[in-house]
């Protein structure tokens, strides 16, 4: 009898392990790409974050249908971008008569990693972006006109140097040199500014996986820069990224490519020290 | 007139005859309305894929008619019945008059 009722009992109890462990593996279903790479979407925070034990990708926020355009490079469209930038990339501009491709011979391929640690220090001592190295390149050695720092070409192509890094594990230096640029960052992540007194943190850090009315806040990963978001189905850019979230609290927002937005970048990058590289996403 | 345009089409290589299979398929584009205005007031002029066809071996698989309200680089996902080997036709059409198309051979096996 008592054995008999033991047994039931474990039963159950089995019963019910099973189900929360299915109810979870349907929340956090991974990241799989094309069905072969696999892409981790939370990791341990870096040492540097007081506030926070786990940073996510802001790809689990998002609803199923929008997890799955970015599970297939097909049904992705930051691809149709990607292509663009090839495009780009062998196309001849400027005085010198040189495409990407007279330099980089061995193709978009050379940046495998580049952008998990971007924004890095300079031979110079500065903190410099990947846009700002595609724009060097082309007034410096190409003799050709800077591209807009957000605009559709400038996108595409950090896109495309962005995806030869996808899952390569972010791991942007904070320390030595960059490091006073990095507190600049912080300094700016925690000030609170515009009409709204908000600053980063209350929402990608106090608030994350809280809905903000209709949208369902991430941590503010950048991870997945440049993302195609479904709202303007274009490519978009972290400085443009950064300038409509301060417009959203009614601040005054820094320029594309300034000082401040770079030194943000650095430390909002190094906030996902630890996630991988997801670009190019999918957002709302 | 629109520039940037290129078709993209995937379509498994192999399939069992008879099998239902999944094709998907996307254009970029960028869909002028004809309903926008431009800075000075200007209306801008409609441009748009028009219509899209599918045929298999010569015989029709999908033939849409596209209006100005689809969004920008239009997709279209469905699925086809392949009774033996053959080729895919995937045409587009531009309200400027050009027609883009790619072919996908599938294989029986």
């Amino acid at each position: 009898m008592g054995m008999n009722l033991f047994k039931t009992t474990a039963a159950i109890a089995g019963l019910a392990l099973m189900g929360t462990g299915m109810a979870t593996a349907g929340e956090e279903s991974a990241l799989t790409i094309n069905g072969d790479l696999t892409i981790p979407t939370s990791a341990s925070a870096p040492a540097h974050l007081e506030n926070i034990d786990m940073v996510t990708s802001g790809w689990i926020y998002r609803t199923k249908e929008t997890q799955a355009l970015q599970m297939d490079d097909f049904d992705n469209p930051s691809f149709v971008f990607v292509d663009v930038a090839l495009d780009l990339w062998d196309k001849v501009d400027g005085s010198e008569g040189k495409a990407c491709s007279s330099c980089h011979e061995n193709g978009p391929e050379e940046f495998a990693g580049l952008t998990a640690s971007m924004p890095r220090i300079n031979a110079e001592g500065q903190l410099e972006t990947t846009t700002e190295l595609v724009n060097e390149c082309r007034t410096e050695r190409m003799g050709a006109e800077p591209w807009k720092y957000s605009k559709g070409k400038m996108a595409a192509m950090t896109s495309l140097i962005g995806l030869q890094s996808r899952g390569s594990v972010v791991n942007v230096a904070i320390d030595g040199a960059a490091a006073p640029y990095w507190e600049k960052g912080k300094e700016l992540y925690y000030t609170r500014v515009g009409q709204l007194d908000m600053s980063c943190s209350n929402c990608h850090e106090d608030n994350y996986d809280v809905m903000i009315r209709a949208d369902h806040l991430s941590q503010g990963q950048i991870n997945g820069f440049p993302t195609y978001r479904l709202k303007n189905a274009k490519m978009n850019t972290t400085h443009a990224r950064f300038k409509g979230c301060m417009k959203n609290i009614r601040a005054k927002p820094f320029g594309q490519g300034s000082d401040e937005f770079k030194a943000l970048e650095l430390y909002v990058a190094s906030r996902g020290n630890g996630l991988t590289v997801e670009t190019p996403s999918v957002r709302n | 007139m629109a520039s940037g345009v290129k078709p993209r089409v995937k379509v498994p290589k192999k399939a069992a005859a008879g099998e239902a299979i999944t094709i998907k398929t996307l254009i970029s584009h960028k869909m002028e309305s004809g309903q926008r205005k431009d800075k000075e007031g200007n209306v801008i002029p409609r441009s748009i894929i028009n219509r899209f066809t599918c045929a298999f071996n010569g015989k029709s698989v999908v033939d849409i008619t596209m209006e100005p309200a689809i969004s920008t680089n239009p997709y279209f996902q469905f699925d086809a019945t392949v009774p033996e080997a053959g080729e895919f036709v995937f045409t587009w059409y531009d309200d400027d008059g050009s027609v883009y198309d790619t072919k996908k051979s599938v294989a029986i096996g």
